[in-house]
């Protein structure tokens, strides 16, 4: 119970600074601020590590972490990629 | 190897820079930076988890590089104009991996079932695989009507029919397999694995079969809608009393997948922002989710920051639709008994030409562009700023006047604008330009029609009444760039067209442009 209280602590707190952070975004930064915040969203990506890699783990659980290491690497290389291509185009002439 | 408290401590640095990266966000000239530190976050946490255990780095090895193959190449090939569906399917990438985490990690806590599963392990894993089955099947269907090949009549491009009829096969097929080896065939049809297993397969003809039909409505869809809302729950609390069954595990997906493609098929058009963003705050959410099942802290936040942002984005694009979230979800958004018939109210629509434009906007000192949809589809956003820098050659000052839910995604013209070298800070927002609109000598609306009905103002009755628009019939003189009259996605006429001092150039918007650029310089 400790535990989750503790976690429950840090993810209600990560909610009001995620609220406040994107109440400052310009509607012109709508776009890549989702395609950036979807790429963050990969995270899973490191629980899908940690379940691939153990070696204790069941075959089945193993393989089935190792397509969401896939999923969740499409998500992260793709969104941070799509991200950077977007704020190129963002440049202010002189 | 390093100890789980350097790992933590890792952790705690990765949340620290995704922070920033949003932080960032919050202008052009920092935004890069932000995006930056995003990716050193998402390294140092990858770095901490592959260090924190002893690991078999092979099979990690394998996920990376396939994951990393396909999302380097589709954001490299992706077109500007093609980002709705591709953030669109991004979304739906982490809503899956957050499935596959929660079963994979249920599965190893009943292998080794030294401690039981605590009820927060098994609380998280329901959220997890629930929210994240909405957002995966959610997403392809998203992604599917941005791509337009879903729930469409015409005929489709042979990729279109890949991935169309593709996705559909491998649901019913996964689910027909998974079902009839797990559940029916080791414990016969009538026990309770094997009704699991007839579940499962009844889940996936169900996604399976609505994603080829030709349309996007269907009679009893609000009524199986509610249905598969009510079945994910009490199969969700059936997941939380026996964890250790993963059929009910994998029918939890299920039932979640139905809900998920249900609750985005009938949404089109200029909902479509919303639906975006709602589906971007999911995927955070199950992240977060994932957190909670395998207790860690940088999911976590990672989780919730992306959570808040989709839900404030979402909240965004409703408001200026001035419609609620439920009413998207849920409602029909289309012309009332009340509506005016389109005959009467164009009966005083004058058409021009780019000639007529020309003589125009000789000597015109201040200029705004409203671009839509339209301007999207027609890829117009380069001719556009030629003609934007011609007329600034000639003294003019142009910009443009940016409606929040304008396009298919938030922030959709200003990337699309942004691709044609567009300075920012001639991309006003609504509030800003309407203020001086009065002072504005020509409006030219470009393939937007509902943003700009001043009915929204005038209208109580009307379906878009009180919804913001952007004043463009306040102009001295309206030049709206359009193929034909047809209503936008509110099936309303709009009188704007139809005003003294308003003209159509019925036209696509491309090739419209590109003549007032020649009309504008052969006039001199």
């Amino acid at each position: 119970m400790a535990v989750f209280v503790g976690a429950l602590t840090v993810f209600v707190l990560a909610i009001f600074v995620g609220f406040e952070l994107i109440t400052k975004v310009p509607p012109t930064l709508h776009t890549p601020l989702m395609s950036a915040s979807n790429a963050i969203s990969g995270i899973t990506l490191i629980g899908a590590l940690l379940l691939a890699g153990q070696v204790d783990n069941p075959a089945l659980s193993r393989t089935i972490a190792v397509v969401g290491v896939a999923f969740a690497t499409i998500n992260v290389v793709g969104g941070f990629l799509v991200t950077h291509r977007m704020l190129a185009m963002f440049k202010k002439k002189k | 190897m390093i100890s789980k408290e350097l790992a933590n401590l890792l952790y705690l640095i990765a949340a620290g820079l995704f922070i920033f990266d949003l932080k960032w966000m919050s202008h052009p000239r920092t935004a890069v930076r932000g995006n930056y530190a995003g990716v050193l976050g998402m390294l140092l946490a990858i770095v901490a988890a592959v260090l924190s255990e002893s690991l078999d780095f092979g099979t990690m090895a394998i996920g990376v590089a396939i994951g990393a193959v396909i999302g380097l190449v589709a954001a490299i090939r992706i077109k500007m104009t093609s980002m709705p569906e591709m953030v669109g399917i991004l979304n739906g990438f982490g809503g899956g991996a957050s499935v596959l985490v929660a079963g994979a990690a249920l599965i190893a806590a009943v292998a080794s079932m030294s401690e039981g599963i605590s009820m927060q392990t098994r609380v998280a894993t329901v959220a997890s695989a629930l929210i994240g089955s909405v957002t995966f099947f959610g997403s392809y269907v998203a992604f599917g009507k941005l791509a337009e090949f879903l729930a469409v009549k015409w005929k489709l491009y042979t990729w279109q029919k890949v991935i169309k009829f593709g996705f559909s096969i491998v649901t019913i097929a996964g689910t027909g397999w998974l079902g009839f080896a797990a559940g029916i065939q080791p414990h016969g049809a009538g026990s309770p694995e094997g009704l699991m297993g007839i579940g499962i397969i009844v889940c996936g003809l169900l996604i399976g079969g609505i994603l080829l039909r030709k349309k996007d409505r269907f009679p009893g869809m609000n009524a199986l809608k509610g249905l598969s809302f009510l079945a994910s729950i009490g199969v969700g609390v059936m997941v939380v009393q026996q964890p250790d069954n993963m059929m009910l595990f994998w029918l939890l997906g299920a039932v979640g997948g139905v809900l998920g493609v249900l609750l985005t098929l009938s949404i089109g058009g200029a909902d479509m922002p919303v639906v975006i963003a709602l589906l971007n705050s999911y995927s955070g959410l199950a992240a977060a989710a994932t957190g909670f099942v395998i207790n860690n802290n940088v999911l976590i936040i990672a989780g919730s920051l992306v959570g808040a942002s989709g839900i404030i984005l979402t909240q965004i694009m409703c408001k200026a639709m001035n419609r609620s979230l439920t009413n998207v979800l849920f409602g029909v958004m289309g012309p009332t008994s009340e509506t005016p018939d389109a005959d009467e109210v164009y009966k005083t629509v004058k058409s021009t030409s780019a000639d007529e434009i020309a003589m125009m906007l000789d000597g015109v000192e201040r200029v705004v562009i409203v671009p839509g949809y339209g301007m999207a589809v027609a890829q117009a956003q380069h001719a556009v700023k030629n003609f934007a820098a011609m007329l600034e050659e000639r003294g003019a000052l142009v910009e443009y006047g940016i409606h929040p839910v304008a396009g298919r995604m938030p922030g959709h013209m200003n990337v699309l604008l942004a691709e044609a070298d567009v300075d920012y800070d001639k991309l006003r927002e609504m509030d800003d330009i309407n203020a001086e609109m009065e002072q504005v000598d020509v409006c030219i609306v470009l393939g937007a029609n509902d943003v700009v009905n001043p009915v929204a103002r005038t209208d109580p009755k009307s379906p878009i009444a009180g919804m913001p628009i952007i004043d463009a019939d306040k102009a001295r003189t309206v030049i709206v760039i359009k193929r034909s009259l047809s209503p936008g996605f509110a099936g309303i006429p709009n009188p704007l067209f139809a005003m003294e001092n308003t003209l159509m150039f019925f036209s696509d918007g491309k090739d419209a442009v590109q003549e007032m650029i020649n009309a504008v310089k052969e006039n001199e």
